[in-house]
């Protein structure tokens, strides 16, 4: 399984590589099978209490910071919404650091 | 002892919404959550505890809770956050339109507590208790001004879930309620005003609930998940009364299950031995990582 560090390597990311990590994190908490389209909290596969946790874990396994307008519920519905939100949020981080 | 009545010229500030001051007495779970559900509202708050580890993380445990509030879109948008002050000392509190008391739910200590802030307060500066369990007319026995005291309970985490238990002890005065509900409004709160009794109506109902599911646990009836599953799936209960242990604390919980014990003589009411033993175990819920379910790291 790819670490936390590995993550942080500009570059090294994909989508496939992000959903993977938090499908592996989803199943292992909840012992159930997570698809990459479904809807968390909808499907009773997790409480929206546990949302939170989710915006933590993905600060602090792949280095962004998630505030703002993207702090709302439908970012992290999905593995994929989460995928693309670590991906477009490392694209401004790496995008502001080029500056 | 002041009237019953007429107070609330002595304290004018408390019905315009612009002009409320919070004190918040104890930095735990549910003292950083109010908080945050004032600041959030645009009220300031001071946030006052004893304890140096407490007062140390409070301002990130409400930062947390801020946080938590917004992604679920539960705060104006557009307001103003309220100031936030943290202190060490009941001082602090002198200037309060209103004060929260949030500390572990024991009789003595909140009693202890809410004496303390009402020697520090102006006259007519209601009090308010967010006790889960002590009747109201209980806990101003031991203070100086019971008219100014009235319970409000919270539930966890306070901005997720709006309606809040309001009770009136026998001494409560009609302009007390008058500007908590006038708070209450500020913060958009829906009160519920019951009767002054152990337990009120949610602990009375879900915490004996909550100790038999942790009996059928102990005895291998079922697991926590399948309680859970079977709560949430054929009943409509949100998470599950093993998963709101873990929210509200299994320590917090026991506490509450002894005072209704104490007062009921309820066998439903005592603590049953997991729960005594998860206490002794250090694994109280949400907030130290482990309680019924495991959560990765402590979490608010």
């Amino acid at each position: 399984m790819t670490t936390s560090s590995d993550h942080r390597d500009p570059g090294a990311l994909t989508s496939a590589a992000i959903e993977k990590d938090l499908t592996g994190f989803l199943e292992g908490r909840t012992r159930v099978p997570v698809t990459i389209d479904l809807d968390l909290f909808a499907s009773g596969t997790i409480s929206s209490m546990f949302a939170m946790e989710l915006v933590v874990y993905l600060e602090q396994a792949f280095g962004v910071e998630i505030g703002g307008r993207d702090l709302r519920m439908d970012n992290f519905r999905t593995v994929a919404a989460m995928s693309s939100l670590v991906l477009r949020l490392r694209m401004v981080a790496g995008a502001d650091d080029s500056d | 002892m002041p009237p019953k009545d007429g107070d609330a010229s002595q304290n004018p500030a408390i019905d315009s919404s612009a002009t409320h001051k919070l004190a918040v007495l104890g930095a735990g779970v549910m003292g950083t959550g109010i908080a945050a559900l004032a600041t959030g509202y645009g009220v300031p708050v001071v946030l006052i505890d004893v304890d140096a580890v407490k007062l140390t993380r409070a301002g990130s445990q409400v930062a947390y809770h801020l946080r938590a509030a917004a992604l679920h879109g539960a705060l104006p948008e557009n307001a103003a956050r309220g100031e936030l002050t943290i202190s060490a000392t009941m001082e602090a509190a002198s200037d309060a339109t209103a004060v929260i008391e949030a500390v572990t739910e024991q009789p003595d200590v909140k009693v202890k507590v809410l004496a303390q802030a009402q020697a520090a307060l102006a006259s007519g500066v209601p009090l308010i208790s967010n006790t889960s369990s002590i009747p109201v007319g209980e806990l101003a026995r031991g203070i100086d001004d019971p008219p100014m005291l009235i319970g409000v309970h919270f539930m966890n985490p306070p901005y997720l879930i709006s309606a809040v238990e309001v009770s009136r002890g026998p001494d409560t005065s009609d302009s007390t309620a008058r500007q908590v509900l006038s708070l209450l409004a500020a913060l958009d709160r829906e009160p519920v005003i019951v009767g002054d009794t152990p337990g009120f109506v949610t602990s009375r109902l879900l915490h004996p609930m909550i100790n038999d599911a942790a009996r059928i646990v102990a005895a291998g009836i079922a697991t926590a998940p399948d309680v859970d599953a079977l709560l949430h799936g054929c009943l409509g209960h949100p998470t599950g009364p093993l998963r709101t242990a873990d929210l509200i604390g299994i320590d917090n919980l026991v506490d509450s299950l002894n005072v209704l014990y104490q007062r009921t003589g309820s066998e439903a009411c005592r603590p049953c031995d997991l729960l005594l033993d998860k206490v002794r175990a250090g694994e109280l819920g949400r907030k130290t990582g482990k309680g019924f379910y495991a959560y990765g790291e402590a979490t608010v």
